[in-house]
């Protein structure tokens, strides 16, 4: 097979998970464009560590070693960011990037960003921000 | 051990004392005492035994260089004449006694582990300056002792008069140091050498070749460490530090150390007749001026200060004849009388509650209550007013004598004008010098009205201390003048009979005038009744001393002048009096020359700072602050942003690099 299968594959992969991390509002959403692009760094490296294996003497096939070590620190890092989404939902109700904004320049003063029928008062918003 | 080793411990161990107290003052107090009292004692022993084995024969000189300094060597040297044996004794006797009655004295002053310290410290410098053969050496002890000197005078930092005076002392100090250290290079660069045999041999040869200018230039040094007119100012108001500093600093060693100096170097300075002709002024507006203002002080410890510049004066005025002999031999004697006359005053404030002379006219009964002070103040006051046999007789006519012998034109070391200026100004401050021991002998101790209060006794080592300073004071002259020529450069002390009779007889009028104006005077002292005692009067003498001086100004109206109509001296000087009282308003004039327009500098230069300079360091700052309010718009704290502006970022990263890389 050559090589620019698995490229281009990999290349529509990443833009994909590019869009969604710039473009998704839901963070569940973003963190799975995330694992996307992961995939396409995957899928490169596995493609090349082939293409590169094939003339060489002998190899290690450092391109899959690493590959395994991107799937388990994505692991773990998916881990983490499901237990964060899922307690900023907890305590928000929401899990809308664009309304977690609380490092906005002059957000303490001006919460003019959260909808006025939100229920949260800002004391109480800026004890969660700090929790 | 060798003459040499034993002279280099003497300013060692009070030095090592002063490092040692300092160090262990605060975690073993017990240990403070002793450490600053036998450090000084050990160094008394050991300059006893090196003025025995130096015994006025051919000076101890001795020489090393650390390292070498550029043009003119520096050197650690020593040169022990007899001047320089005599003058330790005297300085390692004071020292020793102020350290005991210090004791007693600042029994409960927290302060008291740094105070011994200092005054530790400031004996070794003193030490130094006496023993150092080499000009700079000796400027590292005069600088020491006058930093040492701010310190104690500001001892009782809380009183603003303390604050204020110690800064004076060093500022006027300095203001002559400055003229000192420029005249040593000058000198050093004319001799090839800071060693003072050098120095004095190159004097010897005609090597000088601006000797005016250098003998002025080291006059204004001397003139402020002696506290000779016009840089005298610092003295009177130094009075606010605790009276044993003012024994030792203000009366015994730092300011003899300017006499001292100018002893050591004699031949430089007469090596120009100008210069001879300065000092013999100096010295005569010194001590008549001082003797009036004396006459007009109302705090005791005041009265000593301007008497302490009137005899310093004296001692300028012998080394203005030429006679270096009767300069130190007075300097000796006036160490002894004039300690014992600030550490009896120092008893006498405790005992009376206060440092006025006015209020303790109003008091009787204070001679019983203090008779070691009584008796040895009286000793001292005699030999002050230069009554024989006491010792100051015997100083001051060598004084005189050298002063008529030069009048006559007997010699060719100095002019005769600056003998008959040196000699008028003697005996007409010989009449003020009786006149003002009298008042106040006479204020002091025959005062008439409520009794004293009973403090109970004074504690041992301050009395104790008195009577070991009155036996110099009393018999040192008698017994040295003929025996210390040998010591000397070997000129007669002995007192001629012309200027004895003449000076005796005026200094008993002086007493007499003062006597019968007090007679005159005292029946007025019922009739207005003044008086401020100090409010602890259970507390050590320290404090009682600091209560005094604080309370003076608010009580009298002035620190140095009481409204006393009562005063033989406000009688005797009529409408001076107003004027002597403030020193002849000198201390105005240099408010006017030298404050004002020093301050007028100050509130300009910090105007310039403050609106000048300050509006462009502001103007700086404006233009980051907006960039950073643009800049910070860009935080909208949505993460997508900031990735976005990464990736564009990474992109154009990339396209820059890209086409560096393919040359386009």
């Amino acid at each position: 097979m050559h090589l620019a299968y698995p490229a281009v594959l990999s290349a529509l992969l990443f833009c994909t998970g590019l869009y969604g991390v710039l473009a998704r509002r839901n963070a569940i959403l973003v963190l799975m464009s995330v694992e996307l692009m992961l995939n396409a760094v995957n899928l490169n490296l596995v493609a090349f560590d082939v293409w590169l294996s094939r003339t060489a003497e002998e190899t290690l096939h450092s391109g899959q070693a690493l590959t395994l070590f991107t799937i388990a620190i994505a692991a773990a890092e998916i881990g983490i960011g499901l237990a964060i989404v899922l307690a900023v939902h907890r305590n928000r109700g929401t899990a809308d990037i664009d309304r977690l904004r609380d490092t906005a320049e002059g957000h303490e003063s001006a919460p003019s960003d959260e909808p006025a029928d939100d229920d949260t008062a800002p004391a109480a918003e800026k004890a969660e921000a700090t929790a | 051990m060798t003459t040499t080793t034993l002279a280099v411990l003497v300013p060692l161990l009070p030095f090592l004392g002063a490092v040692t107290g300092l160090l262990l003052g605060r975690t073993a107090p017990g240990f403070v005492r002793p450490l600053a009292v036998l450090p000084t004692l050990a160094s008394l022993v050991l300059a006893a035994i090196v003025a025995v084995r130096q015994g006025g024969d051919a000076a101890v000189d001795a020489a090393t260089e650390l390292t070498p300094t550029g043009s003119v060597p520096v050197e650690l040297a020593l040169h022990i004449d007899g001047f320089a044996a005599l003058v330790a004794l005297v300085v390692g006797l004071v020292a020793t006694c102020v350290q005991v009655y210090s004791t007693g004295y600042l029994r409960d002053d927290p302060r008291y582990p740094s105070y011994a310290a200092l005054v530790s410290l400031f004996t070794s410098a003193m030490f130094l300056v006496v023993y150092s053969g080499d000009l700079m050496v000796l400027l590292v002890g005069w600088e020491v002792m006058g930093i040492c000197s701010y310190f104690l005078v500001g001892h009782y930092w809380e009183t603003p008069e303390a604050r204020a005076a110690s800064i004076k002392a060093f500022l006027v100090t300095k203001l002559g140091d400055v003229p000192f250290l420029i005249g040593l290079f000058a000198l050093a660069t004319d001799a090839g050498s800071f060693r003072i045999t050098k120095v004095l041999g190159a004097v010897a040869h005609g090597g000088l070749d601006h000797p005016t200018l250098i003998a002025l230039l080291l006059l204004a040094g001397v003139a402020g460490k002696s506290a000779q007119f016009p840089l005298h100012t610092w003295l009177p108001d130094a009075m606010a530090g605790p009276t044993p500093v003012s024994a030792l600093i203000h009366a015994a060693t730092m300011v003899a150390a300017g006499v001292y100096f100018v002893a050591r170097l004699l031949p430089v300075f007469e090596a120009s007749q100008a210069a001879m002709v300065v000092l013999a002024v100096m010295a005569a507006v010194t001590m008549a001026g001082s003797g009036l203002a004396a006459l007009a002080q109302d705090d005791i410890k005041r009265v000593l200060a301007y008497s302490t510049i009137g005899q310093l004066g004296y001692m300028t005025g012998a080394l203005a004849v030429g006679d270096r002999g009767a300069a130190v031999f007075h300097l000796v004697s006036h160490g002894a009388f004039k300690a014992l006359l600030f550490l009896a005053a120092g008893v006498i404030i405790h005992a009376a509650g206060t440092n006025s002379l006015a209020a303790m006219s109003r008091m009787s009964g204070l001679r019983d209550r203090v008779p070691d002070a009584f008796w040895t103040m009286t000793v001292a006051l005699l030999a002050l007013a230069a009554i024989p046999p006491f010792s100051g007789f015997f100083s001051k006519e060598s004084v005189l004598g050298a002063a008529e012998h030069v009048s006559t034109g007997h010699t060719e070391h100095a002019p005769a004008a600056a003998g008959w200026i040196v000699l008028v100004a003697g005996l007409l401050t010989a009449v003020l010098t009786a006149a003002y021991a009298t008042r106040l002998w006479l204020l002091a101790f025959r005062g008439r009205g409520a009794e004293t209060p009973d403090h109970g006794r004074q504690p041992l080592t301050m009395t104790v201390v008195l009577w070991v300073l009155a036996v110099p004071s009393l018999a040192l002259g008698g017994f040295a003048y003929r025996s210390l020529p040998d010591w000397f450069d070997g000129r007669d002390l002995a007192p001629t009979l012309a200027t004895s009779v003449l000076g005796t007889g005026l200094a008993l009028v002086g007493g007499l005038v003062v006597h019968s104006a007090w007679r005159h005077t005292t029946a007025r002292a019922a009739r207005a009744p003044l008086g401020a005692v100090a409010a602890h009067p259970g507390g050590d003498a320290g404090l009682v001393e600091a209560e005094a001086i604080a309370t003076h100004t608010p009580a009298y109206g002035d620190v140095a002048s009481a409204p006393d109509p009562a005063d033989p001296g406000r009688l005797l000087l009529g409408p001076l009096h107003r004027h002597a009282a403030t020193g002849f308003h000198l201390d105005a004039v240099y408010t006017t020359l030298f404050v004002r327009p020093v301050q007028t500098g100050a509130s300009l230069v910090r105007f310039l700072d403050r609106e000048v300079v300050d509006t462009y360091v502001r103007g700086a700052g404006t233009l980051p602050r907006w960039l950073g309010t643009a800049v910070r718009r860009a935080q909208t704290g949505n993460v997508q942003t900031y990735v976005s502006a990464l990736l564009a970022g990474t992109v154009v990263l990339v396209v820059a690099v890209l086409l560096v890389a393919t040359g386009a």
